[in-house]
């Protein structure tokens, strides 16, 4: 069932992490408003192979919005027009006949383009290791319900754990910083009795490691707020500045 | 055909873990510290794993295919993990989750395998608390649960509709903070290509880093297989686009058994196909049919106008609504097993009465609890006498607190708000209870090699109950592998790290090279996706939610005549010393045009109907599966003897001694 839309896209290729990049051209036709932008990409990459042309590498896996792997930056905007969805959950329907629609990779020193439109964001996964988990071994956990943890709490900490590790809030921030990202995860495990005895290191691990990474600071314009498929609050970071001024004026590490 | 040993442990059934775990053999320390343990996939159980493995000691190089481990699809589960923990005080028991499980899988599993289960259920739920997973809680600060079909209890743990990823996380922090402290080796964008074998043991592993194309050559002294289902084999399913069977298919080929692979899961809830374009299919939670009624129209000219759009759903008045598994089934009612509610789906929807273009959906509709809820917060609220629309407007709020993420990812995907009608559903390709034969250690019939999670075949029977993959993921992951790998490890404390430039590595890399180039050289005028396309179809019509012989002996018909085809005329572009997606893709079909194959024949072998396995020939008068369980009480599994399409079969028969095995009735 193909549709009536026909759309004009601007698409940024780049061979691989050396090669020079550029926006390549490409017209789509009879885009149905009911396609994903992710399925009019397989239309037009289908018609690239068909052509014997190689076709647009992005990165992509659940197409339901929650394992994060989609990354494309649509017209100045990390997962394009709509607020609160990620790239495979926009729709046509959110387009117009006749539309250019550009489309480029995250943009940030420290998430380097691999191809096309894929990112390496393997660095938010050297700052999870570096501090975002709970230290305890499997095997010697108390019954769930000897810790009572109140709604609310349990409640914002599960709204900060909601985080899917995309990096839009880095793409979207004009310094490319990850507050956003770290502070999801800090405040989670802050947020829960559980989390309390490496509190301090953990935000101090995980701060250290951002920087490391090459991330830049935070200006607090809100621009990661804003553009977070999920929605992760601003109060994270202050919840984090907070937990990150504690440690280092308490911690005996420092 | 030969006999399988499922090395089931002497002693009652609520005995067996418990004496296994203090008799099997222990590895010490300083030797974990030499023995060297691959897991390939990084999901649910493939990250509890590496977190275990590598706490007590083990080396441990992780594999994924995706950028990061926390994308693995277990992330994408939505409604929750079973657990016998009885804080609901409604009954549950280790047994009734155990019973639960062996009858809601049709009487196809292995007892000693789900009890375990049922007894490991509640550690993961204190694990995951203690890890910081943050549970649904109720005001008093206490754990929430709510039902999952198959079940009469609430034993459901869950987080919002996002329990599989608030899990996965859980086990990814874990796993990061073992790779932090350098006990884990983590291998991002690596796809396994095969396994390699010396002196008949699993040795390790040849990979393919994705981004420069460049084959590896991995050690092990026991390689674990997590690599998830292979329901893309129907190209249209709920799995993510990248899932594959890849992994297991190389192993089997290598000679692990196959177990069940015709048994496959069809849920019945998720959105229904839209267009040609469609790339796969959105699941809605298992759990929308705690407080959502399923109905069609009563009358076929009814849904014919809804169908042309001269009526909408809620013009009709309750006579005028069926709800069909209340009708049929009213002991559980909408909550019936996934097969029932399914088959049931299909059968109105074959009879007419389907509610969207295709004919091919039915109604999800909470407007009935949205009121029953509206009501309770006025009455709490003393507000007497509300008015209907005040009675919505509160029921709405609960339903919200509820499900809000899953409806509005309905609302996202459909472009229409389930608050104001009510949702379309179609049942879809979702899990599969097959796959690689495993016994009671989760060792493949290769030694050293083991497969964990839905990438086994062994807990599910022909039906898997919602809410237990995850369940089932983390226990073999966190609490059955760590004492299960002992009793092999113990014996391979003398065997030194071989060498990656050993013969049998050499000639398992060139082979893996020699298929690339093949892929590579064929040059022909026609996608992987047209392909991959195709067999989905050939797999949705001729095996899938209702099969027969004839079908089923066309369809193997149809899936060699196209594998001939795709090894003629596939063209893949782009180079393999470069990130190549389509190369993946090609391979991975490949594979699928295999497996797609042995699934029907385990399907045309297997002369009964049970669980998500419904052979059209037989059935009840009314239309319920009926088993053969004097001829089939066994786990089909299949041997690759080398060449095409030459598979043996091998029997392991399923004895029951706690569970008397019955008609499945939820009426």
């Amino acid at each position: 069932m193909s549709g009536n839309m026909n759309i004009t896209l601007k698409v940024w290729r780049q061979k691989n992490s050396n090669a020079k990049g550029e926006l390549a051209e490409y017209k789509v036709g009879d885009v149905s408003p009911d396609m994903s932008f992710l399925e009019m990409f397989d239309v037009l990459n289908e018609r690239l192979v068909s052509e014997n042309n190689e076709p647009i590498a992005f990165d992509h896996d659940c197409r339901e919005g929650i394992c994060g792997m989609c990354s494309m930056f649509i017209n100045g905007r990390p997962h394009g027009p709509k607020e609160g969805i990620t790239t495979c959950q926009l729709h046509m329907r959110s387009f117009k006949d006749g539309d250019t629609i550009v489309v480029e990779p995250w943009r940030a020193q420290a998430f380097p383009v691999i191809k096309d439109l894929i990112v390496d964001r393997t660095a938010f996964d050297r700052i999870i290791a570096a501090g975002g988990y709970i230290s305890v071994n499997t095997g010697n956990a108390q019954d769930a319900n000897n810790i009572a943890i109140s709604k609310d709490n349990a409640d914002e900490a599960f709204a900060a754990a909601a985080c899917i590790g995309c990096g839009a809030c880095v793409a979207a921030c004009k310094n490319a910083s990850a507050m956003l990202f770290v502070s999801a995860k800090v405040s989670q495990l802050a947020l829960l009795p559980q989390g309390q005895p490496e509190k301090q290191t953990r935000v101090l691990s995980m701060v250290a490691q951002m920087d490391a990474e090459g991330f830049g600071a935070c200006t607090n314009t809100g621009a990661c707020e804003a553009e977070c498929p999920k929605g992760i609050s601003l109060k994270n970071i202050a919840r984090m500045n907070r937990e990150y001024l504690g440690a280092q004026l308490c911690s005996e590490k420092m | 055909m030969s006999k399988l040993d499922a090395k089931i442990p002497e002693g009652s059934i609520d005995q067996k873990w418990t004496k296994y775990k203090s008799s099997v053999a222990l590895v010490n320390p300083a030797n974990k510290r030499n023995l060297e343990i691959i897991i390939v996939g990084s999901g649910l159980a493939g990250a509890s794993a590496a977190a275990a493995l590598a706490e007590l000691g083990y080396k441990v190089k992780v594999f994924y295919f995706q950028d990061s481990p926390r994308r693995a699809h277990s992330i994408a589960a939505q409604g929750g993990i079973n657990a016998a923990k009885n804080y609901t005080n409604d009954g549950d028991s280790v047994h009734r989750l155990f019973y639960d499980t062996i009858k809601g899988g049709d009487y196809r599993a292995r007892e000693g395998n789900v009890h375990r289960l049922a007894e490991v259920s509640n550690n993961i739920i204190d694990q995951c608390v203690a890890q910081g997973v943050p549970f649904a809680r109720e005001y008093g600060g206490l754990l929430s649960n709510r039902s999952f079909g198959g079940t009469q209890v609430e034993r459901t743990f869950y987080a919002a509709g996002q329990t599989g990823q608030q899990l996965l996380l859980g086990a990814y922090s874990a796993m990061q903070r073992q790779v932090g402290s350098g006990k884990i080796e983590s291998f991002s964008r690596h796809e396994m290509l095969d396994i390699v074998m010396i002196d008949g043991k699993c040795r390790g592993i040849i990979a393919r880093d994705l981004v420069t194309g460049k084959l590896e050559r991995h050690f092990g002294h026991s390689v674990l297989l997590c690599t998830g289902g292979y329901g893309n084999v129907f190209f249209l399913s709920t799995n993510a686009m990248g899932s594959n069977a890849t992994a297991v298919w190389k192993a089997h080929k290598k000679g692990a058994y196959f177990g069940n692979p015709c048994f496959t899961q069809i849920h019945p809830t998720c959105i229904p196909v839209s267009g040609d374009h469609q790339s796969k299919l959105t699941l809605m939670s298992e759990s929308l049919r705690n407080d959502g009624r399923i109905w069609v129209p009563k009358l076929k000219e009814d849904a014919e106008a809804i169908r042309t759009g001269k009526k909408r759903a809620v013009q009709l008045s309750e006579e005028e609504r069926d709800y069909y598994l209340e009708r049929r089934y009213p002991a559980f009612g909408n909550l019936v097993p996934r097969d029932v509610a399914s088959r049931a789906a299909k059968e109105r929807c074959d009879a007419g009465y389907g509610v969207n273009k295709t004919g091919e959906a039915v109604y999800l509709d909470f407007t009935f609890n949205t009121k029953r809820y509206g009501r309770t917060e006025a009455t709490k609220k003393g507000i007497h006498n509300p008015s209907e629309d005040e009675i919505v407007r509160l029921g709405k709020d609960v339903i919200k607190e509820k499900y809000g993420n899953l409806f509005d990812m309905y609302k996202q995907i459909t472009g229409v708000d389930p608050y104001e009608e009510p949702m379309q559903i179609y049942p879809a390709v979702h899990y599969t209870m097959g796959g690689l034969w495993v016994d009671y250690n989760l060792m493949t019939t290769v030694p050293g090699l083991y497969a964990l999670g839905e990438a086994n075949f062994s807990d599910h029977g022909a039906n898997r109950l919602g809410a237990s993959a995850l369940m089932q993921g983390l226990a073999d992951g966190y609490f059955v592998i760590p004492y299960t790998i002992g009793a092999y490890l113990s014996k391979e404390i003398a065997v030194k790290a071989i060498p990656t430039d050993h013969e049998a590595f050499v000639e398992a890399e060139k082979n893996v090279q020699e298929r690339i180039d093949k892929l590579l050289n064929i040059k022909g005028t026609k996608t992987v996706d047209h392909f991959h396309k195709k067999l989905g179809k050939i797999m949705w019509d001729k095996c899938g939610m209702g099969r027969n012989e004839k079908h089923l002996k066309e369809a193997i018909d149809e899936i060699r005549a196209l594998r001939a085809e795709f090894w003629k005329d596939l063209r893949v572009t782009g180079t393999a010393d470069d990130l190549n997606p389509e190369l993946e893709k090609a391979g991975r079909v490949a594979d699928f045009l295999e497996l797609g194959e042995l699934m029907c024949m385990d399907a045309v072998n297997r002369n009964e109907s049970c669980g998500g396995h419904f052979r059209e020939e037989y059935q009840t008068e009314e239309g319920e599966a009926k088993r053969d369980d004097d001829n089939f009480a066994y786990v089909a599994t299949w041997e690759y003897k080398g060449g095409e399409n030459n598979f043996e079969l091998h029997k392991e028969e399923l004895i029951y001694e706690n569970i008397k095995i019955a008609q499945r009735s939820y009426k």
